[in-house]
């Protein structure tokens, strides 16, 4: 087992360096010189080639890689221009609103997509089977904005339960922080449970015509016994595929609910940034987010040698 | 103890129905073996999935399954499932793919264990240990924290007996529990199945496609075709005079040791009818040396021969020594 984290960890290190290498060329790629951007339209040449020169933007563009990737292994992402912050000041700032969200968003996915899938793999064919793969194909085709405005106006609209934009740090005050969260996390949920529950459902239905679960029931174990030991646990590793590509996606903060809801997280800092130019946040943020998935798919790869003890003997 | 009466199974299929058993009529008393023999898609194990209930969804069953004086098709299902494992227990054919990937061995004794005889944890880890030496399973206390991958396919099959033990059932079905094995494995494989069986004086319905298997190790043989039983024999008779022409030529199929090298093996000729399409005739009739007009036109009742407990369905039973016919 350890041999096998300690070869995954490997696999990491150029998949880290492509990451950087990408991130940094495409955010060169973007049209508009950063000193013009600093010293604005007015500027004149001697000052920007002044500008230029400081920045080190007179290098060749691997010069410039080198420098800041020897920057970051320092621990130093930059800093931006316009607010002075550190790249690592605004994303420790932003990401506990991102994280909070994903975590709420994904736990509410599984809890409604993981017991509709069993319930309907159980009696695949049947009635509430055929409703509830209807359903989530309905609702998988429900664009975020629509699902987040829609709950706005039931929830916070009709019935006043709960607020519909603003932000509380948890730290300050956690029933008020719960609130604010409820309705985008529901929103994201709203998005994620269909596809969990068709995954989930149709990797349980190949499971029940498997040998041994004819040989659990020819044994006499309970109905909820082959279900939820013999059955869910070969079924998952799909699943689990799908929440953790979704929790790498989710946490790079989603741009459309965080905006809907005036939520102060990582998609709204990077809407920011663009918007604003700010390059170096720009690029450290993105730096960060993709460092983010690519270790959240190495949690993934080790969660399969888990839930398989062939992966983890390196027999499949 | 178990007599499988009229059963029938259909499954329905885009082509039309399958009848996969038809209207077969057994019994096995309490410590004896039965032996079902028959080519593979004969409906055998369509059979013991019919006596032990676990038919796909949609197939369609018929007739009475008597086990200990109760109907197995009129149980609810939690009576069932109290009988399952408990009292009746069965041993596919693929230990490959029988066991549970990711449960370890020892778990999936436990459960079986624990689940009918209200053992507490350490008492049914030492049964389980007992059981894997019993099934000559080396290292046994091991073996419990296991995976299936990290045994053999022999190893695996008698985890899998093992299991079906665990609980002293009344009765076994194994399921061709040699067909996926090495050659050198099957010996074992069976002779383990057979002592055990005796020792425990359980009732066992070995099921194989080979009449070698079941020749010294049954006290009957049911052969069966195209989903009907057609010969029926205390297992000595049947050796001594066989009178199907089908069982005669899935015994000259056998390959044989005094042969001469090179022998071509007298294979059947022809495949089994389509199970969607019954023949008006004896089933066999297509492929049978011996068949004549009357043989494609009217099917045979399985009939008692002049030997008692023998019977057979055909109408030009073999006269001579089964030996000389191959």
């Amino acid at each position: 087992m350890l041999f096998f984290v300690a070869r995954r960890l490997l696999y990491l290190i150029p998949v880290l360096i492509a990451v950087s290498l990408l991130t940094f060329f495409i955010a060169s790629l973007l049209p508009g010189d950063l000193a013009y951007v600093i010293l604005g339209d007015q500027a004149t040449p001697e000052k920007v080639a002044a500008l230029r020169h400081d920045m080190g933007l007179d290098q060749p563009i691997w010069i410039r890689y080198f420098g800041w990737l020897g920057n970051i292994l320092q621990g130093d992402f930059g800093r931006s221009f316009r607010t002075g912050q550190t790249v690592l000041q605004a994303v420790t700032e932003r990401f506990p609103v991102s994280f909070e969200l994903m975590i709420l968003a994904e736990i509410i996915g599984l809890a409604i997509g993981v017991p509709l899938a069993i319930v309907c793999a159980a009696r695949s064919g049947g009635a509430f089977d055929r409703f509830m793969t209807g359903s989530a194909f309905a609702m998988l085709s429900l664009p975020a904005f629509l699902s987040a405005i829609l709950l706005i106006y039931l929830f916070a609209v009709e019935l006043r339960w709960l607020p519909a934009t603003g932000y509380v740090p948890f730290a300050e005050d956690p029933a008020a922080n719960l609130r604010f969260m409820v309705l985008p996390a529901l929103t994201l949920a709203l998005a994620e449970w269909p596809g969990i529950m068709r995954v989930l459902r149709s990797d349980m239905i190949a499971t029940l015509q498997e040998d041994y679960i004819a040989l659990a029931k020819a044994k006499g174990l309970k109905a909820s016994r082959i279900l939820f030991v013999h059955a869910l646990k070969p079924s998952s590793l799909t699943l689990v595929t799908i929440t953790g590509i979704n929790i790498g996606r989710l946490i790079g903060g989603t741009v459309i609910v965080e905006t809907i809801f005036a939520l102060p997280g990582i998609g709204r800092l990077l809407i920011g940034a663009i918007y604003t130019r700010d390059l170096i946040i720009l690029q450290g943020v993105v730096l960060l987010v993709a460092a983010g998935f690519v270790v959240m798919n190495f949690i993934v790869d080790l969660l399969y040698a888990v839930l398989d003890p062939r992966i983890r003997h390196g027999h499949a | 103890m178990l007599s499988v009466e009229n059963v029938a199974v259909e499954l329905p299929t885009p082509r039309g129905n399958l009848r996969a058993v038809d209207h077969v009529n057994l019994t096995v008393g309490a410590g004896r073996t039965l032996g079902v023999v028959g080519e593979s898609g004969c409906g055998k194990t369509m059979l013991s999935r019919a006596i032990l209930q676990l038919l796909p969804k949609k197939a369609k069953l018929s007739g009475r399954v008597m086990f200990d004086g109760q109907d197995l098709l009129q149980l609810s299902p939690e009576k069932l499932r109290k009988l399952r494992g408990r009292s009746l227990a069965v041993v596919f054919q693929d230990p490959m793919t029988s066991l549970n990937p990711v449960l370890t061995i020892g778990t999936q004794l436990i459960e079986t264990l624990q689940e009918h005889l209200e053992l507490d944890q350490a008492t049914a880890t030492k049964r389980s240990v007992e059981l894997l030496a019993a099934v000559g399973i080396p290292a046994p206390e091991q073996r419990l924290t296991q995976y299936p991958h990290q045994l053999s396919g022999g190893m695996r099959q008698r985890v899998a007996i093992a299991i079906a033990l665990s609980c002293e059932p009344k009765l076994l079905i194994a399921d061709e529990p040699t067909t996926a094995l090495d050659v050198t494995i099957q010996a074992q494989i069976l002779d383990l199945l057979a002592r055990e069986q005796r020792r425990r004086h359980m009732a066992m319905i070995l099921i194989t496609h080979d009449l070698g298997v079941v020749a010294g190790r049954t006290d009957e043989v049911a052969v069966m075709y195209a989903g009907r039983v057609v010969e029926r024999a205390p297992t000595p008779a049947l050796f001594k005079k066989m009178r199907m022409p089908y069982t005669e030529a899935l015994l000259a199929a056998l390959p044989r040791i005094d042969a001469a090298p090179h022998t071509p093996l007298p294979a059947i000729s022809g495949r089994p009818p389509d199970p969607t399409r019954p023949l008006k005739g004896c089933s066999f009739s297509p492929r049978c040396r011996y068949a004549v007009a009357r043989c494609h036109a009217e099917k045979p009742d399985l009939a008692e021969a002049e030997t008692p407990a023998h019977q057979y369905a055909c109408f030009h039973p073999i006269e001579n020594h089964a030996g000389a016919a191959a």
